[in-house]
């Protein structure tokens, strides 16, 4: 693991700042296994998701090289669904999700000038129970019945065919919801219990108020998937018939309680990334960020759209006309408040004193290609075009538009950003950049080409397909294990950055950066504000904004 | 553990960490109201194509001259070693008129079986114009080995049923009902098909 970094320059730069405070606990279990500094544990959730990321990764690969040529090379069809419904919930689950935990037990504390998390021992607990979540879910590939096979959805009859092994993957969602859920309460309370005086609601950081909103959204709909998932335990192993038509029951019952989950889901794992990227345009633009309040208000319509809209994803089930209807849009409505975002965040850049160090390369980047997957979403939500979509690479493509250079963009773009305040030193900027080229050249030579595989007529989820489809699966496989090797880049700038770099950072990093977390050295002390600081113009980004 | 914050904490955290578990229960709770709820909201809407209703006996029946399309179909889930199909593929019916259609169904195995036929009608809102008198759905069926038997439908639709819908078609699918005893299915008489009462 490298997260032994904070060892290593105690004495450096902030020697003379709240030493007093800065006593760590010693020996490795103290430090890691039983701390509750938000600090140490943002380090423990976001190492655990870049390992995710990674294993997830592996197994994009595995899929990524069946499909490079028609026919079955590699994998059985079995395990090639093993690796797609695996990726899917090892990427959302274990990766974006933590990771974004990981953020905010960082940065929440420090921008609102807290001296923690308002629970810390739940704190802990929320994020050691998901190495054990998902120790039991990857277990589930070595038994004998193997891993989840249906889809990350899990839809009846086709997950309850599955074997026994079925049980370890309820089980591991069902841990996976209760650090996510321990961990909002967490966030919640922070925010709301703890910021320090002067800090109103209308003066928060847009990262935080996106924390709080997504927050809100995961207490919400956690639980309804971990009842979904018990639905589907008790119908597979004790004889219920809740999704089951013999017995009564109903399978499509599921997609709709699935995917009220699902929806607001999709902007669990978004939310942030909209907090981040209003955070770095504005310090590399050095303008204020345009239409702060329009930005929370679109944020919290877009958090209660996500709960009306669920059935977009099933226009195929059959639905009378008027559901259809409602559905497409109420579903284009989402387009206005995510549209007043994009539009703000290109104003915010307009006449700005741009420079493009690498975490505003990839906030720019997210701009854009997240832009591509939201369009290519009101495509889909258009009802009559989406019979011809659903279930087609079109659906591939577009969500890993909004996932990939959208949500991991953020993240990258926010731990190049925060990295020096982190760690006290600058990272590579030439290997940044590298880093961001290639990412994004080779994330659109993976993804672009699926958009026409889908509008062809290409399944997801097959191992094999028509020879028709070969040259675009070809070139999607050639981008995908290009944007696979170059996050080893990402990688190697991190341990750099902790281990080998020598260039200090300033306690303000990056010149047009406001807020609380910026007046603190670099690294910030172990325990920050234990005495509140003053909330002035001077100190945070949107002081003259309160109405 | 010994990283303790000397910060006096606003007491208030309790209140608003009970406030949020009872949010993240209702909603666990939620989920699974989500079950009658969803059940209730398509026998009113006939959303799913399941509203169907069950006549009433001594229902006035007016005839009116609109006529409809009816189209048969007929599943197998893969449980069930059975062969099932439609006599006719479709009619063409009265609005009120009372009518029938066989459905044949054929036991392959070698051994005696339970089938629930679970019924759907497309388009949706017009299992709520869709009457049925009496239903091989209704009740549990058991064929013997090779045994092969017709099944009725009596049904008629209502006179009141929207104009834009021209053709409705009636599906069946034949589960398996793995519930019954090999020594009981083959108690059951030719003729006598179980009393078992239906869920919905």
């Amino acid at each position: 693991m490298s997260i032994e970094h904070t060892h290593g320059h105690d004495h450096e730069s902030h020697a003379a700042h709240d030493d007093h405070h800065d006593h760590k606990p010693t020996g490795f279990l103290n430090r890691w296994l039983f701390t509750t500094n938000h600090k140490d544990i943002g380090t423990l959730y976001l190492v655990f998701a870049l390992l995710m990321f990674f294993t997830g990764g592996a197994m994009a690969m595995v899929i990524r090289a069946e499909l490079f040529m028609p026919g079955l090379q590699l994998v059985e069809p079995d395990f090639f669904n093993q690796m797609t419904t695996m990726h899917a919930l090892i990427m959302v689950f274990g990766a974006v999700m933590p990771a974004w935990v990981g953020f905010a037990n960082w940065m929440i504390p420090m921008m609102i000038g807290a001296p923690d998390m308002a629970l810390p021992r739940m704190n802990n607990w929320s994020f050691w129970i998901l190495p054990f979540a998902f120790a039991m879910l990857l277990s589930t590939l070595l038994m004998d019945s193997g891993g989840p096979a249906a889809g990350w959805t899990l839809y009846p009859p086709l997950s309850l065919q599955g074997g026994q092994s079925f049980a370890f993957v309820v089980f591991a969602v069902h841990m996976m919801g209760i650090s996510s859920i321990m961990g909002s309460i967490n966030v919640i309370a922070t925010i709301l219990n703890m910021r320090a005086p002067g800090m109103s609601l209308l003066k928060m950081p847009l990262f935080v108020w996106t924390w709080l909103i997504t927050a809100f959204l995961l207490i919400a709909v956690m639980p309804v998937l971990a009842g979904a998932v018990t639905m589907l335990l008790t119908d597979h192993f004790f004889g219920t018939s809740f999704f089951n038509a013999a017995g009564g029951g109903d399978p499509v019952m599921f997609q709709h309680i699935f995917w009220f989950f699902g929806h607001p889901e999709v902007y669990i794992m978004i939310l942030p990334a909209f907090g981040v990227v209003s955070e770095i345009i504005p310090t590399f633009a050095r303008k204020p960020l345009f239409g702060y309040t329009a930005m929370v208000y679109a944020t919290a319509s877009i958090a209660f759209l996500s709960f009306i809209v669920w059935a977009h994803h099933m226009f195929t089930v059959g639905m009378p006309l008027t559901g259809e209807l409602y559905f497409m849009y109420a579903t284009m409505l989402i387009a206005v408040p995510t549209g007043v975002k994009v539009f703000n965040w290109v104003s915010t850049m307009w006449q700005g004193s741009m420079t493009f160090e690498t975490p505003m390369l990839f906030a720019i980047g997210f701009v854009v290609l997240f832009t591509i997957g939201g369009l290519s979403g009101l495509m889909l939500a258009i009802t009559a075009a989406d019979l011809q979509y659903h279930d087609t690479y079109f659906v591939v493509a577009h969500f890993h538009y909004v996932l990939v250079p959208g949500s991991v963009f953020a993240l990258m773009a926010g731990a190049y950003y925060w990295l020096p305040k982190w760690t006290g030193h600058m990272y590579s900027e030439k290997w940044g950049k590298i880093h961001f080229w290639i990412s994004a050249i080779s994330v659109n030579i993976l993804f672009f080409p699926q958009h026409y595989l889908g509008l062809a007529g290409m399944p997801r989820r097959i191992p094999d397909y028509s020879t028709q489809f070969a040259d675009f699966n070809m070139i999607s496989s050639i981008g995908g294990f290009i944007f696979g090797a170059s996050q080893l880049i990402f990688v190697g700038v991190i341990l750099h950055c902790v281990y080998k770099s020598r260039e200090a950072a300033s306690g303000r990093v990056w010149e047009g950066a406001r807020g609380l977390e910026w007046i603190l050295s670099s690294p910030p002390p172990y325990h920050s504000f234990n005495t509140p600081p003053v909330i002035d113009a001077t100190t945070v980004a949107h002081a003259g904004e309160a109405h | 553990m010994n990283t303790e914050q000397p910060q006096p904490r606003p007491a208030s955290h309790t209140r608003i960490v009970r406030r949020l578990v009872l949010v993240a229960v209702a909603m666990f709770g939620f989920g699974f109201a989500l079950w009658p709820l969803y059940s209730v909201f398509c026998d009113l809407t006939g959303f799913g194509g399941r509203g169907i209703q069950v006549a009433e006996s001594g229902q006035q029946l007016q005839k009116s001259d609109r006529q409809v399309k009816i189209r048969f179909d007929a599943t197998v889930n893969s449980g069930l070693p059975w062969l099932f199909q439609a006599k006719q593929k479709t009619a063409t019916v009265s609005l009120g008129e009372m009518s029938e259609a066989f459905y044949l169904a054929m036991n392959n195995s070698a051994e005696p079986m339970a089938g629930r036929a679970i019924y759907n009608v497309t388009p949706p809102e017009a299992s709520l114009y869709f009457v049925k008198t009496e239903c091989f759905c209704f009740t549990e069926q058991v064929l013997q080995a090779n045994e092969s038997r017709e099944m009725p439908v009596y049904y008629f639709i209502q006179p009141d049923l929207p104009d834009h819908i021209k053709e409705i078609t009636l599906s069946y699918t034949f589960f398996r009902d793995k519930n019954q005893s090999a020594e009981a299915l083959a108690a059951f008489g030719d003729s006598n098909p179980a009393e078992v009462s239906g869920s919905r």
